[in-house]
């Protein structure tokens, strides 16, 4: 009996072990694939020139592939998301575990959580349909489909993620820290902004970077109200990101042709920023964790 | 019923043996090669040849016009497919025509303009037109809509416009259900569309280009200026395989024509 529990224990453990194996092999094969496919095209137009050529036109008669309008893009529309989104949701955040009455937060929470499951492609749409030809006759403009859409639903998007992550951290902070403040004769506003989120600073930034993340890496919804042109960043200008570049003329772009290669080669420079922002919350969550 | 049924059957035998005839031997593969914009007339096609041929096997190469011709020069496949007209310096080949795609010009459907020169349309398209009131409508900046590239019909458009290259764009859309769902938002816009996804849709206006409606009857007579042939591109003197001669002879039938109008072409067989 004892033996076969054993065998069945080692047996768990070999299941384990291939099951993390396969997710692992799964991010090597597509590190390795990005860089093996993204580096040929890069070499042919040269480093410089690719990332910080102005012009993209692949099909013109004499091509040009520079992607910094698409870099730059996608740093301005993350960060226009971030400084709407991330006091929004931080202070969403805040009613939610310390101010909100149980029912009005538990309402609330639903809400945010159904925000989180709503597909992009439904962002996308919704944000087209309203939003697009909002925009248009709100600044009079002869398109709406701008970079302001796409940071405005972008802003919502991350909402989700920013405030469940900091609503948790915000609850684990030890409730004798916020006491003390109360008792010294700290009104719960301050002592919410000066006890309670300090203590909980590396969950909040990690909500953060999170949030950061989904935006950078969104394509679906933003394709459909950001207008697609390869121009240089500007709110009312129509704009292209990093990832609507790739999705947006994979279908057509010959196989074999440089256009095509200069796609793989965008999502090697999308993969290096989300690399880069993964390892920076890495950083925010290990030090938070040290000071503990 | 059974002595129906008996003949019926019959029937079909003997003209699937009719079809054997045609196709003679029923195996051996026609690869065809060349325009992106064929795409869908060439994939019904072929799909439909291939379920009667179960032996025949149809290649497609979707590599552009200019490639698909120089590959029927070189002989490296049977069949060409080009989306435009020879050019003079392509010789020794014959065109055969097998469909006309007609692209509308769609504007909101609440544009005062009716009718637009293909002058106005490149100057608007290339940004030297930006209000529409000096194309004789309403005081509002224009915005174009167009296709990303690569699009076999943002190619026509811009070939046939000249505009190739000097489109200056307010968006740039991924499919034509996109561009029509933009224009019907906006009253600035104009973009243009296969004419069989754009005929019928609420919201949106088919302009008439130099006073010429854009309808099945004007791309097929050729008064419709904005359309462009869909040509099968074969070698002078050059004998077809018979397989491939079999698939020439399907896709100019006139079976072919409800199939190359359920992929949004104008089929020219009578």
């Amino acid at each position: 009996m004892r033996k076969r529990k054993a065998a069945l224990e080692q047996l768990m453990r070999m299941v384990f072990l291939l099951c993390g194996i396969v997710s692992v092999a799964f991010v090597l094969l597509i590190s390795v694939y990005l860089i093996i496919a993204g580096l040929p095209a890069i070499r042919e137009i040269g480093l410089w020139k690719f990332l910080f050529g102005t012009k993209w036109a692949p099909t013109f008669s004499e091509p040009a592939y520079g992607i910094l309008p698409f870099i730059l893009t996608s740093i301005y529309g993350t960060a226009g998301a971030a400084l709407l989104g991330v006091p929004l949701g931080v202070l969403t955040a805040v009613f939610l575990a310390k101010a909100a009455p149980p029912r009005a937060a538990s309402l609330l929470h639903t809400a945010v959580e159904l925000l989180a499951g709503i597909p992009s492609v439904v962002y996308g749409l919704v944000g087209m349909i309203l939003l697009v030809p909002a925009i248009q006759r709100l600044f009079g403009l002869s398109s709406g489909a701008c970079l302001l859409a796409a940071i405005l639903v972008l802003a919502v998007m991350i909402l989700p993620s920013i405030v469940s992550v900091s609503e948790n951290a915000l609850r684990a902070v030890p409730e004798e820290y916020e006491q003390a403040s109360l008792a010294l004769g700290a009104t719960g506003t301050e002592t919410w902004f000066r006890v309670s989120l300090p203590a909980a600073k590396s969950g909040v930034a990690a909500s953060i970077v999170l949030g950061l993340g989904r935006a950078i890496g969104e394509a679906m919804a933003i394709i459909m109200v950001s207008g697609n042109v390869a121009n240089m960043p500007g709110l009312f200008r129509s704009v292209r990101f990093l990832t609507t570049a790739v999705a947006s003329e994979m279908s057509y772009a010959a196989v074999g042709s440089l256009q095509r290669q200069a796609l793989f080669s965008i999502g090697l420079v999308l993969f290096l920023f989300i690399m880069l922002l993964n390892a920076f919350l890495n950083l925010v969550i290990k030090k938070g964790g040290g000071r503990r | 019923m059974k002595k129906i049924l008996a003949v019926l059957l019959a029937a079909a035998l003997a003209a699937s043996a009719l079809c054997a005839c045609a196709a003679k031997g029923k195996s051996g593969t026609v690869s065809t090669n060349g325009s992106t914009s064929m795409e869908k007339v060439i994939g019904a096609l072929q799909e439909q040849f291939m379920s009667d041929n179960p032996g025949v096997k149809v290649t497609y190469d979707a590599t552009g016009s200019g490639t698909g011709i120089e590959a029927v020069m070189n002989g490296t496949c049977d069949i060409g497919l080009a989306s435009r007209k020879l050019k003079d310096t392509e010789t020794g080949l014959t065109a055969t025509t097998i469909a006309l795609d007609g692209i509308a010009i769609i504007v909101n459907a609440d544009n005062s303009l009716g009718d637009i020169s293909l002058d106005q349309i490149a100057s608007a398209f290339t940004g030297e037109t930006k209000n529409w009131k000096d194309l004789g409508g309403d005081d509002l900046e224009i915005s174009c809509i167009g296709r990303e590239s690569g699009s076999g019909t943002r190619d026509g458009f811009e070939s046939i416009t000249g505009t190739a290259d000097k489109c200056v764009l307010a968006q740039e859309l991924t499919s034509t259900g996109a561009v029509i769902e933009a224009v019907k938002n906006s009253k600035n816009a104009i973009g243009y569309a296969s004419l069989s996804a754009a005929q019928g849709q609420a919201g949106i206006k088919i302009l008439t280009v130099g006073g010429v409606e854009c309808s099945e009857a004007t791309v097929l007579d050729g008064t419709y200026a904005i359309q462009r042939p869909f040509n099968l591109v074969t070698k002078d003197g050059g004998k077809l395989s018979d397989a491939a001669q079999a698939f020439f002879d399907f896709a100019t039938s006139k079976a072919a024509a409800a199939l190359i109008t359920n992929a949004g072409a104008v089929p020219t067989a009578k």
